[in-house]
């Protein structure tokens, strides 16, 4: 299935990337399974998105837990913990 | 109720004048964030933003009794003395609009998709933060 993945912030820089359209292998449902499948892609990847790191999620512009589903044509975002106000 | 995510500044005195119009209203509280000693540039993500605070202000209305609200936050690059974010509470009395406006604050501290780029590079969430949220639960 297709998702859109987006990034922000520090997130964005370390990724050189502001995000992507990804084909996820079949069995990647979760926040924290495709969390753990951008971390597979190594370097920078896994340096800024490995479970030490605190990245929060949001599916659809909500914020997500690591265990919320995705599905098909859902728009995931990382990003660092919010700094606002 | 208003939501605004802006470039722009805002002027405090006239949003909070426009939330007493209503005769209901026997108080406005209030709050203004501004950048203190250094410049930055606010990120947000926006769709996300203004639906988090929306959210936000709909969670306050559902805990005091509110009868108008406005949020202002502003992004793009900042210098220090400038206004960040204005959150502007109207209720019957006091002790609603001073709770409400609060806790806005707190949560948007915490849930509204902003993030602050400082020269020295981007600022680290506080935990005083979280547990300035943490404690409306």
């Amino acid at each position: 299935m297709k998702v859109k993945v987006l990034y922000f912030a520090a997130l964005r820089e370390q990724l050189g990337t502001p995000g992507e359209d990804i084909e996820l292998p079949s069995g990647v449902a979760t926040v924290a399974a495709l969390r753990a499948h951008l971390v597979s892609r190594g370097g920078t990847w896994r340096s800024a998105l490995a479970e030490a790191k605190l990245v929060r999620a949001a599916v659809n512009q909500d914020m997500a837990k690591p265990s919320a589903a995705i599905k098909a044509g859902d728009e995931v975002a990382f990003f660092p913990p919010v700094t606002g106000g | 109720m208003k939501v605004c995510v802006q470039a722009q500044d805002f002027d405090a005195g006239a949003e909070m004048r426009a939330l007493q119009r209503d005769p209901k209203v026997g108080a406005v509280a209030s709050f203004v964030g501004v950048v203190r000693e250094v410049a930055m540039t606010l990120e947000h993500y926006p769709g996300m933003t203004e639906r988090a605070l929306q959210k936000i202000v709909e969670e306050a209305r559902g805990r005091w009794q509110v009868l108008d609200c406005t949020v202002i936050h502003r992004v793009g690059a900042l210098e220090p003395t400038d206004q960040i974010v204005l959150v502007a509470v109207a209720s019957a009395h006091r002790g609603d609009a001073f709770a409400a406006c609060e806790f806005i604050m707190d949560y948007l501290k915490t849930q509204a998709p902003f993030w602050k780029k400082e020269a020295a590079g981007w600022v680290e969430a506080r935990e005083t933060d979280d547990k300035a949220a943490e404690r409306w639960k």
